[in-house]
């Protein structure tokens, strides 16, 4: 029969664990609006630049002569993959599904003979990955969405990668993130920033000048070249910070749904034990009440 | 002259400014252009400076940006700012204080390296903002 005094100190225990994994969800809840409302705010921007992309590369005529960001270095013999995932734990299994999808990645492209490194954001990422691949991890970013995603932070990453593509430090670049689908749904991502993907529905463009009107001849200014070259390491940037942006959502409403988990968890096992508790007790009182009566009859 | 241009100014981070105008006046990379209604579609770069809207032949508004682009397309106008900010807000002390880093940084970085254009920019961001602040 379980010990009365263990049992309170358990259920104390339990009732401290729960405190801590509500408080951990209510803090996740209120990052999480936070952090959709600014992902909302980034969304215009995204999508202007989207269709001013789309614009300008519709309207060139051929690949070549396009700017390597566009048309790539012509290789794909090395990848570099970018694993965003969050710096903290407690947060579902948001972070091994990312480990896992990079993971399997590596290894496809290991079998076909590419080269393969890899820039971690987030150091739960590193910590996972560092296990098979220590020697492929070129560097770790860390603390990057501390304080929400911002786009400064977006934008280092963007120019170093554009940097290390012009010294040819690797020809394909891939990033992983979470997408937030809802509090409950974060689908793994795989999106490739360099070089530039063709936008979809490329081949339809006829159609789409028919209805979208934004095909329209565009007065450029300086030139197309001048305005690619400017747009295109820009684009990164941006693709950096919508996948920072929704990784850091995704973290936080993996974290909230976990961490309320855990807390109807504790709550169940509180009442388990207090069940528990109660019944010890008044198996003793019973046991005590025979000694005494027995006790009693026998005199 | 009732038309008018739906503008908005938008940084990665927020919508700034999302107005109708009657005219706006933007910093292009070859020099400024006003947009008027009925305008042709066109693609610019933005260099560091003010966007000017105007209501009538006043100006309502003056918004510092730092660089970016613009997109006139469909009669409406757009600016891709990398940073924007209104030159009513701006902190005339704050923006001294930036224009005398990025000397320092300017003075710092090596000719011809990534950190030089870098600073060379920042530089012209910082004597932007100053100008929109007066």
């Amino acid at each position: 029969m379980p010990n009365l005094k263990d049992l309170r100190i358990r259920i104390a225990t339990v009732k401290s664990t729960q405190k801590i994994t509500s408080a951990m969800k209510m803090v996740a809840a209120s990052k999480l609006r936070r952090a959709q409302a600014a992902a909302e705010a980034a969304r215009p921007y995204a999508d202007r630049m989207e269709r001013m992309l789309g614009a300008l590369t519709a309207s060139l005529p051929t690949v070549e002569g396009a700017p390597a960001l566009l048309a790539g270095s012509g290789g794909d013999r090395s990848h570099l993959i970018v694993p965003i995932t969050a710096d903290r734990g407690l947060c579902g299994g948001s972070n091994s599904s990312i480990v896992r999808a990079v993971r399997r990645h590596v290894i496809a492209l290991q079998e076909s003979g590419k080269s393969v490194s890899l820039l971690c954001v987030g150091r739960k990422g590193r910590d996972a990955l560092k296990r098979d691949y220590e020697s492929l991890i070129l560097d770790t970013l860390e603390d990057v969405t501390k304080t929400g995603a911002g786009f400064e932070a977006a934008h280092d990453i963007g120019r170093r990668l554009c940097a290390m593509f012009e010294a040819g430090e690797f020809d394909v670049c891939t990033v992983f993130f979470n997408t937030f689908k809802s509090v409950i749904s974060q689908a793994v991502t795989a999106r490739q920033v360099i070089p530039l993907p063709a936008p979809e529905g490329a081949d339809d463009a006829d159609d789409a000048a028919g209805n979208g009107g934004s095909k329209a001849l565009y007065i450029l200014e300086p030139s197309e070249e001048e305005i690619l070259e400017a747009l295109l390491p820009r684009n990164v940037s941006v693709q950096m910070f919508r996948a920072l942006a929704e990784s850091y959502a995704s973290e936080q409403g993996a974290r909230m749904t976990a961490m309320d988990n855990a807390t109807r968890n504790a709550g169940e096992m509180i009442d388990d034990l207090t069940l528990t508790y109660n019944r010890t007790r008044q198996a003793a009182i019973t046991k005590e009440l025979i000694e005494i009566i027995s006790g009693a009859e026998a005199v | 002259m009732t038309e008018k241009v739906p503008f908005e100014l938008v940084t990665p981070e927020r919508v700034v400014f999302a107005e109708e105008a009657d005219m706006i006046v933007v910093p292009g990379g070859d020099g400024d252009f006003g947009v008027l209604p009925g305008h042709a579609p066109l693609l610019s770069t933005v260099r560091p400076g003010t966007v000017e809207v105007y209501e009538g032949d006043r100006v309502t508004m003056r918004i510092f940006v730092s660089g970016g682009f613009a997109e006139v397309a469909d009669g409406r106008c757009a600016v891709l700012a990398d940073e924007a900010v209104p030159a009513s807000e701006i902190d005339r002390a704050d923006a001294e204080g930036r224009l005398n880093r990025a000397h320092e940084a300017h003075r710092e970085a090596a000719p011809e390296s990534p950190e030089h254009r870098q600073a060379v920019d920042e530089l012209r961001a910082a004597e932007a903002m100053v100008a929109a602040a007066k």
